[in-house]
């Protein structure tokens, strides 16, 4: 098992300290919802929530690559964990986004009005 | 691999005898565990994601329907109380890291601490969802099912909520009572029907002509152009923030018309705050979520009972600690998602 023995703590606590800031800003943003961000649309929907997402893949990152300590695992293990998930979810959701947009569509331009 | 690689090496990484990870086998069945359970949540997500785009336009506001705080009784808070709890979640990740940090070392009293903290977080939490289920399926404002199956909640000539008690005619009787046990022929029993009946608030609706009735849908250039009867001047014609369209008094009373049900909180089928769906996704996913830190905190503490009574100092090795870190982690993940993609966005 390729573990170190000295004490991390110092990173840890470092770590608590980034996610808690990128919480406290997602917050703050969710709260306020300045205009400028929430109301201009791009790919999709509008800019605020492209911030949340971005902020909250960082944050993921952060918990699974030191909380989970990935970091410290052969490369094979990670790619095996990491890549399964990411390009399954991408495509999934990119899939069901989409189809969800169509049929958002199909209800409101044309005379279906039972959910299909 | 590298790109060195030959079939020798191949060979001895592959043919047993090791670890071809370099991990044991307990710690990557749990990475195994989790990369599934990952993907379960993923398809709840994106199934949630999949019903939102189709009901874009008349889907609830997370600020107007999470806005409760503990001992602030009809203050609105929105967002607050969720992002405390993220907090805690993120807190007893690290007091998890910091268990098996002290794991490493050998230090069982230190390991014992910061597992009994990162339960105790665990608790709170679980108690806190269970809290925020209370408050949504109590509902607050209550609200009118029209024939089509949508929403229209109540506003004053002012734009503020107004509630279904503060208008309901209660001069007018009730048709339908409550069956019981005792009251059917059958041994029947029946959910619980709304404080109000539809006549009631129908009739209270005409006895109040400031009333007005707001719709789902969220008031945008697209859909302030086809929206009927929207209200000249309470719906906020530069679209500077996102909000649901209040009619005017004619057109809600021809909606009022159309009444069908009184929706009062929320549960499967339905909820006053919108699409049925909602509440559906609301219960399901988070349900979930709080089942897995449910199971996180009970096996937490049967690893917290077995650091006290020595089992891995005689093992010699903290790598349950680990293992467990491992779920507990997955679990605040998994949280940080459903925040962000049922609060945030």
């Amino acid at each position: 098992m390729a573990h170190v023995h000295e004490s991390n703590t110092g990173r840890i606590w470092k770590v608590f300290w980034f996610l808690s800031a990128v919480t406290i800003v997602e917050v703050v943003l969710g709260i306020f919802k300045p205009e400028s961000l929430h109301m201009t649309n791009v790919l999709g929907t509008n800019l605020l929530n492209w911030i949340f997402i971005i902020l909250t893949l960082v944050k993921a990152y952060g918990i699974v690559w030191a909380f989970m300590h990935m970091e410290g695992e052969t490369p094979a293990l990670r790619r095996a964990v990491v890549w399964t998930v990411i390009f399954l979810v991408i495509y999934l959701v990119f899939i069901l986004l989409t189809e969800g947009s169509y049929v958002f569509g199909v209800f409101k331009n044309s005379t279906i009005k039972w959910n299909f | 691999m590298g790109a060195t690689v030959t079939s020798n090496s191949v060979e001895k990484t592959w043919n047993g005898g090791n670890e071809p990870f370099k991990a044991s086998y307990g710690k990557l069945m749990m990475w195994f565990f989790i990369v599934s359970d990952a993907l379960t949540f993923s398809g709840f997500l994106a199934a949630y994601g999949f019903s939102r785009f189709k009901f874009i336009e008349t889907w609830p506001l997370a600020d107007e329907v999470f806005t409760h705080f503990p001992f602030r009784h009809g203050v609105n808070m929105p967002m607050y109380y969720v992002a405390l709890m993220t907090f805690i979640l993120i807190f007893s990740s690290v007091t998890m890291v910091l268990a098996v940090d002290a794991g490493h070392q050998m230090k069982k009293s230190k390991v014992a601490f910061y597992m009994f903290l990162t339960i105790i977080g665990g608790l709170i939490f679980v108690g806190s969802q269970a809290w925020e289920w209370k408050n949504f399926i109590k509902g607050e404002y209550g609200a009118i099912e029209t024939k089509g199956g949508s929403i229209l909640q109540f506003v004053n000539s002012k734009g503020e909520r107004i509630k279904l008690e503060d208008f309901a005619d209660i001069s007018i009787p009730k048709e339908r009572e409550q069956l019981t046990r005792g009251k059917g022929k059958w041994f029947e029993e029946e959910s619980s029907i709304p404080t109000y009946s539809v006549e009631q608030i129908q009739a209270g609706f005409k006895s109040h002509p400031d009333l007005l009735v707001r719709t789902e849908v969220i008031f945008s250039e697209e859909t302030a152009k086809t929206t009927i009867g929207a209200h000249p001047t309470l719906n906020d014609k530069e679209f500077h923030t996102k909000h649901k369209t209040v009619l005017t008094r004619e057109q809600s009373e021809k909606m009022m018309a159309n009444a069908h049900l009184v929706v009062e909180g929320a549960n499967l089928q339905r909820n006053e705050y919108g699409s049925k769906l909602f509440a559906d996704f609301f219960f399901f996913i988070t349900g979930f979520h709080g089942f897995h830190v449910f199971s996180g905190v009970i096996i937490n503490i049967i690893i917290f009972l077995n650091v006290l009574l020595g089992t891995y100092e005689k093992r010699k090795s903290y790598e349950m600690i680990e293992k467990v870190g491992l779920y507990w982690h997955f679990v605040d993940l998994v949280w940080v998602f459903v925040f962000t993609f049922f609060y945030l966005v």
